[in-house]
């Protein structure tokens, strides 16, 4: 008998290994197909939401709001930002370049980063906290509270007069609040530059065109509408396919914010090497 | 012949995952009608109106209106079926964001492209013959008891006119009285525009008031259907259990 039992035991063993060696295969199935059809739902999504951007009924109203609310309102945030971030980069540039005696080079470090990089991301991000997050509140409550249910009872697409709106507004401001973005982070930077590291301010300007290229700020601007676009569309994402409750609405308007702050940094990439190595 | 129902669901399946909500749900309303359906928490009773509505697309079945198929519509016959039906939700859902005229008139502006000034006197007249004074129209709706919302909603509902009106729970979380006042609007509402009507309710003051017929629905099933003045003497032991409101009885509530 004890043999016997001594006998199974390999095969218990083997066959032990061989379920969890199944059960792990199945949650990785599980986890690859959930991925797949998220990434399938927001394709469908997105692709919903640029035809009924450029497809009538189109809602000028909604459309202006939003281009205030996005635009004029974010300013001050952005503005803020843009301004402490150019003044930080020319004081940590002076530090370092002036162990090489290439303080010189300050005003150019200062804009070519403002413009290319710093201004667009920086925006971006911000723009992701302000306004992702509140599009993905205020759609999810209208989820959960029916009212997109009851815009469609209503004879009204839900894309056209929540969706459309939102991201066109988010696209063509972003690259407004860039670009002033740009002359505030380069202005925080030249007053930085001039009354406490003691630059000569004809020097500090004439430096400060001498290099810049019209591709940095454009770039930078296109930068910007990817950027707007991205926070606007996972505002609304999010938002439209909240959970019921409070809960629901705290966890979409968490991923409208999260995701778009990790896509903002992953686009920039892929854009900075499309834009300055044509690849 | 028999006349052509209003409304027809003839064999409708709906399921979200494992949950099969709607099985094989038959049922049908006659022109100028009021259709009660009654039905526990989780039975389908929403998800049938959602079904009618567009917004849950079923996974079988045929949904007609006017004896037309709807559920193979494309987007623009489902827009033209849309100015046909009015709805009222359970909690409203007013656009917070509008004061009540232009939640009121919403279906006027969008929908019909009327303009603004005509769709705002329309929207008060709305208002006013659901007891609401011209005082009510620029407020907004967090500023409203939750009666005054419920009549937003049914003013809502009927501005346009509508051929057929939805009720979901339509007097749900009002005192007695004020449910009883909701109720009397939706008769006259609907009577005085000669729509069809559908509501679901767990309220049976509610559903013999407003119902020429009623329908109880279970397990995504309707399981009766007849007059309202019929409803006491079902023979259907389901039926009698929840009208009664009883605890013991063959229909079981999962704790």
């Amino acid at each position: 008998m004890r043999s016997a039992v001594k006998a199974d035991q390999p095969e218990n063993n083997a066959s032990l290994v061989t379920n969890r060696f199944l059960d792990w295969l199945q949650k990785m199935g599980q986890t690859t197909l959930a991925f797949l059809a998220a990434v399938g739902r927001l394709a469908q999504f997105t692709g919903h939401s640029i035809y009924h951007c450029f497809t009538p009924p189109f809602f000028p109203r909604l459309l202006l709001q939003q281009l205030i609310n996005i635009g004029f309102y974010s300013l001050p945030v952005v503005g803020l930002t843009t301004l402490f971030t150019g003044m930080v980069l020319a004081l940590q540039s002076y530090n370092g370049f002036a162990r090489f005696s290439a303080e010189g080079a300050i005003a150019t470090v200062v804009v070519l980063s403002i413009t290319r990089e710093l201004s667009p991301v920086m925006a971006g991000l911000m723009v992701a906290g302000r306004i992702g997050a509140s599009i993905a509140a205020e759609i999810g409550t209208m989820r959960v509270t029916e009212q997109i249910d009851a815009l469609t009872t209503l004879s009204t697409n839900p894309y056209k007069y929540l969706i459309a709106p939102r991201v066109i507004a988010g696209t063509l401001m972003l690259p407004v609040l860039v670009l002033i973005g740009d002359i505030i982070g380069v202005f925080g930077g030249y007053v930085v530059s001039i009354y406490s590291l003691k630059f000569v301010p004809e020097n500090y300007l004439h430096k400060t065109w001498e290099y810049l290229e019209r591709m940095d700020v454009i770039s930078g601007l296109w930068k910007a509408a990817v950027f707007g676009f991205i926070v606007t569309l996972m505002g609304c994402y999010n938002g439209f396919n909240s959970d019921r409750g409070a809960q629901g609405v705290g966890t979409a308007t968490t991923n409208a914010v999260v995701s778009s702050s990790i896509l903002i940094l992953i686009f920039n990439y892929f854009l900075t090497q499309l834009f300055f190595t044509g690849k | 012949m028999a006349a052509v129902a209003k409304l027809e669901l003839k064999g409708v399946y709906k399921s979200f995952g494992n949950n099969h909500v709607l099985q094989g749900l038959d049922v049908a309303v006659e022109k100028g009608k009021s259709l009660v359906v009654i039905g526990g928490s989780g039975t389908g009773k929403s998800v049938m109106i959602k079904s009618v509505l567009g917004i849950v697309t079923p996974d079988k079945g045929s949904i007609k209106i006017d004896g037309q198929e709807t559920t193979n519509m494309n987007q623009h016959e489902r827009d033209v079926l849309m100015k046909k039906f009015g709805m009222l939700f359970q909690g409203g859902a007013l656009f917070d964001s509008l004061p009540v005229w232009e939640n009121v008139a919403f279906g006027l502006i969008q929908g019909r492209a009327m303009n603004r000034k005509d769709a705002r006197d329309i929207a008060i007249e709305k208002l006013r013959s659901v007891g609401l004074s011209p005082r009510v129209a620029g407020l907004f709706p967090a500023e409203l008891s939750g009666g005054m919302q419920k009549r937003v909603g049914l003013a809502r509902a009927v501005a346009t006119n509508p051929e057929i009106i939805f009720f979901d729970e339509p007097t749900t979380g009002l005192d007695p009285i004020m449910a009883d006042v909701i109720n009397n609007l939706i008769i006259e509402a609907s009577k005085g525009l000669g729509a069809t009507t559908l509501s679901i309710t767990h309220d049976m003051a509610s559903a013999r008031k407003i119902a020429d017929n009623i329908a109880m629905i279970y397990k995504g099933k309707i399981i009766w259907h007849g007059a309202a003045k019929d409803i006491d003497h079902s023979g259907n032991e389901y039926v009698d259990q929840f009208i009664r409101g009883r605890a013991e009885g063959p229909i079981t509530m999962e704790v």
